[in-house]
């Protein structure tokens, strides 16, 4: 069983890269990607090595955006940030996935009360402001980058779980279903190979517009003191420092702001573009 | 055709689709006249082009289709070069369509009798004036107790029920050319059969043409009066109901009159077809287009486009062996 | 000729709940009887058709059979062993004897699989472990008339006429005795259908196998059933050997039948029966003769008593008070 063949990857990267925005998306993605791989080794200093002789420096020839209170690179801040946001986001949105995906296939697939309690249970999460639990757990256990990811995955698990759902609720009366099951084949098959393939497509769109909702929401979390400990950075932190210090030095907020609106809006584009790829109506077309 | 004056004419109508392997000919030369209070059936199988006819006719082609060449007289009128108002006019109240699914041509959330209403629109009566026009034309198609069923909603009826709404609906602003493409494909045998009654009757009362599309040849024997033969994109055959299927002149239409098990009597293991599939219009092959499934074919038919030719009586067809010696 | 499948008085009921009493559970249940009570017979190498329209439970009919519908009452015996109410673990390995085609043939095929893919799975599923599955694929293609570069296919790039040959493939993998088929040509031009027939009759010879057709198309019956039998309303009215009924149907509702697939021809006389009004829906059933709204020879006795199965010969059955009654 092949989801993905080489044929469909490849119809996919030629669509992505004749649409100009998924292409800026591709592009400013595979650079912040790069750089959170990377960040070890290209920083230019030490993100968090104190040098307090240095505080509240503008961009220099030594320090291109400058330092910030406590003397620290903002720029090796802003590009290990970079490495905190995906950490934040792709373990979380991994995870929401995998759990919302199963929820959501055995309430589409299976018994009727099952579906119920399922829904049941997402709905109650899904009430929660996200924002006012994220506040009320880390007021429990204390600020930190797992706090954040767990806090997050629970959250958006009801989101990806709803979806999963009605994909398999409209697919459940396919004739291709019936089809296999006239066969013979069991439950477990039919989701994994038959469900599952086609549930994947709206799922992978809808993960890669979140990414910038999550990345966002460590950020706000991370701007109220309420995200990652610092002394680790994250753009979201680097915002809070520099709110306080506007007056000293601008160039704080611009530098945690800046690739903030930068990645979520190419994620966006790139989501958005590969929702028109994956859209079956769209497919027929070309 | 018939000498009798035409009401729809149709001469040398191309009509291409921009796809990204190029400009696909879905429509080639097609030439025919729908006479005045005649039932025309255009018959032909997927991909000959009739849906594509249609939309051209009604001028409501998809966004990538293009007119290459060819005009549409109705009553005398250039249809292709009018505006999008003057057809907005016509649509509806010269010339009205039925189509193929009956699921899906209805409003879902008005009742029919909303809809029958509404669509009286450029009638000036009054509103209950309208709805008694509805409720008639409700029973004149057939429909027992049509005041109860005004206040209904489409879901509540069948198919057949809602096929026979569509009709009433076509026909309530007196069109002199109702287009019906494949109205009852998707229905019953004996549904068929009352619908096709219905509209033979109708016809008869309210002095209109049919244009009627279908692939089902036994249909088109027992309503239409004339004929058109098409297959991918092409006119290959037309005259009188009669002449095209008792003197098949065209090789399509004889493989395809024998490939019906309607016409087979006795019980037989190996059923005809014709084998392969139409042509590539994207790169449409010189000669004619049917060679490569051509029972009849001979040398020329590879390389040169057949012409038409009249065998009389209005009955003609596009074959090299129609050319005399 | 041994009996394949034997299904008898079969009883197929959906509950029925409309609005928001359903959504509430309030209310008596509701049942409709989409099966009222059906019986047949399928032998090793015979085809029965199974005509109806639309609301005839033909479709419930053969799904009821292939296991996917659960069946209130009655009875279906496959090679003498009783099918109803068998756990889905003893019915799977039963399974690949019984191979389902279905109505929509691109429709039943699962979209983001290869054809290859597609016509091997049963070999996935009945745990086939031994054999080459590309072998299989090609031999599977071959047989139905398919080129070998099919396998590389997905179901959206094929024509109508392919797909279903692709079901039929996918259906013969595992060498089923019993095929049912679902609509075989709906949809397909009058050019390519002989195709299909003709490829369905072939394998029967050669393989020996079961047929059981649904359609209402009586002009596809008349060519490759050996019986067939009329239903209406969830059972039989009329069943016989194919030549028979046709010559000399009993039942009105054969006769409309009958009558309602032209031939293409302007000047053939055809039976002028037409029916009534539309058929009935099985939540109101009329009583009596559930036929005698839309029968044009209906009298008073068709409207107060339900005919009784009548069998003149061992292998004709109808239901009818009055039958052959335009002959009279």
């Amino acid at each position: 069983m092949t989801y993905k063949t080489r044929s469909e990857l490849r119809v996919i990267l030629s669509h992505l890269l004749r649409d100009p925005l998924g292409l800026a998306g591709l592009a400013i993605v595979a650079v912040v990607a790069f750089g959170a791989l990377t960040a070890d080794w290209i920083t230019p200093y030490d993100p968090i090595a104190l040098n307090i002789m240095d505080r509240l420096q503008g961009p220099s020839a030594a320090h291109w955006i400058g330092t910030d209170q406590l003397g620290r690179d903002t720029m090796s801040r802003v590009i290990m940030g970079g490495r905190v946001a995906l950490e934040v986001a792709l373990p979380t949105i991994g995870g929401a996935l995998l759990i919302g995906l199963v929820l959501g296939m055995i309430a589409g697939f299976g018994p009727r009360w099952l579906d119920n309690l399922i829904v049941l249970l997402l709905d109650t999460v899904r009430s929660f402001p996200t924002v006012m639990f994220a506040l009320a757990v880390v007021a429990l256990v204390g600020p930190s980058l797992q706090t954040v990811i767990v806090v997050i995955m629970v959250t958006s698990i009801p989101t990806y779980g709803r979806v999963v759902r009605t994909q398999t609720l409209a697919l459940k009366s396919n004739e291709f279903i019936l089809a296999e099951r006239s066969m013979g084949a069991s439950t477990p098959r039919i989701l994994a190979v038959h469900m599952l393939p086609n549930v994947m497509g709206p799922l992978a769109v809808l993960a890669s517009m979140d990414i910038p909702t999550v990345i966002a929401l460590e950020a706000g979390l991370s701007f109220l003191g309420m995200g990652v400990k610092p002394p680790t950075p994250s753009w979201g932190a680097i915002l809070n420092d520099g709110y306080t210090l506007v007056r000293n030095t601008p160039w704080l907020v611009i530098a945690g702001g800046i690739p903030l609106i930068v990645t979520t809006l190419e994620f966006t584009f790139l989501g958005e573009s590969l929702r028109d790829v994956v859209d079956p109506k769209l497919r027929k077309q070309r | 055709m018939s000498t009798r004056e035409a009401l729809l004419e149709i001469r040398d109508l191309s009509v291409d689709y921009a796809t990204a392997q190029g400009a696909l000919r879905a429509l080639r030369e097609v030439s025919f006249t729908v006479p005045k209070e005649r039932i025309v059936g255009i018959v032909g199988e997927s991909g000959c082009g009739k849906s594509t006819l249609i939309a051209a006719i009604i001028r409501l082609l998809a966004p990538n289709a293009a007119i290459r060449s060819g005009t549409i007289l109705f009553q005398g009128e250039d249809l292709l070069g009018n505006t999008e108002k003057r057809m907005r006019e016509l649509r509806g109240t010269a010339i009205s369509m039925v189509f193929q699914d009956p699921m899906q041509a209805h409003n879902p959330v008005l009742t029919v009798g909303r809809q029958m209403v509404d669509i009286q629109y450029r009638t000036g009566i009054s509103g209950a004036a309208k709805r008694r026009r509805a409720a008639a034309m409700l029973a004149e198609v057939g429909i027992p107790d049509p005041e109860r069923h005004l206040d209904q909603y489409p879901h509540e009826f069948s198919g057949g029920m809602r096929q026979r709404i569509a009709i009433a609906m076509a026909l309530m602003a007196r069109p002199g050319l109702l287009i019906a493409d494949e109205p009852t494909t998707a229905l019953d045998a004996t549904l068929e059969v009352q619908i096709i009654h219905k509209l033979k009757a109708l016809q008869t009362e309210y002095d209109c043409s049919i244009l009627f599309i279908s692939h089902n040849l036994g249909v088109i024997a027992k309503l239409c009066d004339e004929v058109v033969v098409m297959y991918a994109g092409e006119v290959v055959e037309r005259g009188s109901v009669r002449s095209v299927f008792h003197q098949s002149i065209h090789p399509y239409t004889r493989s395809l009159l024998d490939c019906d098990p309607g016409r087979i009597k006795e019980r037989t293991g190996k059923l005809p077809t014709i084998p392969g599939e139409i042509p590539n219009l994207v790169s449409v092959p010189p000669g004619c287009i049917f060679v490569e499934r051509c029972p009849d074919r001979i040398a020329c038919c590879q390389c040169e486009r057949p012409g038409w030719h009249e065998a009389g009586d209005g009955h003609g067809g596009a074959c090299h062996l129609l050319e005399g010696p | 000729m041994a009996a394949l499948l034997e299904v008898e008085d079969l009883r197929v009921r959906f509950s029925v709940r409309s609005g928001s009493a359903g959504i509430l559970r309030l209310g008596a249940q509701r049942w409709v009887d989409a099966v009222a009570g059906a019986s047949l017979t399928v032998s090793e190498g015979e085809t029965l058709a199974v005509v109806g329209e639309s609301g005839s439970g033909k479709t419930t009919l053969a799904r009821a059979i292939a296991g996917l519908y659960h069946a209130q009452e009655g009875s279906i015996r496959f090679q003498g062993q009783e099918l109803r109410g068998l756990a889905e673990g003893t019915f799977r390995p039963l399974r690949r004897h019984i191979a389902m085609m279905f109505q929509d043939p691109v429709g039943s095929l699962s979209p983001r699989l290869t054809v290859k893919t597609l016509i091997t799975e049963p070999y996935k599923i009945h745990n086939f472990k031994d054999r080459d599955l590309d072998e299989e694929a090609i031999r599977l293609l071959d047989m139905v008339g398919l080129s070998a570069d099919f396998a590389s296919r997905y179901p959206y790039q094929l024509s109508g006429g392919q797909a279903r040959r692709v079901g039929v493939a996918r259906a013969l993998a595992v060498d089923p005795k019993l095929l049912l088929a679902d609509e075989p040509t709906a949809g397909l031009d009058v050019s390519v259908q002989g195709e299909l027939l003709n490829l369905l009759g072939k394998l029967q010879d050669r393989l020996g196998i079961g047929i059981l057709i649904i359609t209402h198309n009586l002009n596809v019956v008349r060519h490759v059933a050996d019986r067939m039998a009329i239903m209406y309303l969830g059972r039989f009215v009329e069943e016989g050997p194919t030549g028979a009924v046709f010559a000399a149907p009993h039942h009105p509702y054969t006769l409309a039948l009958l009558a309602a697939n032209p031939e293409p021809d302007p000047d053939a006389q055809l039976n002028r029966i037409e029916l009534v009004g539309e058929p009935p829906s099985p939540l109101d059933r009329p009583h009596g003769c559930e036929f005698h709204p839309r029968c044009p020879f209906a009298r008073e006795q068709c409207a107060t008593q339900t005919p009784t199965r009548h069998r003149p010969t061992a292998d004709r059955h109808y239901r009818c008070h009055w039958p052959q009654v335009w002959r009279r």
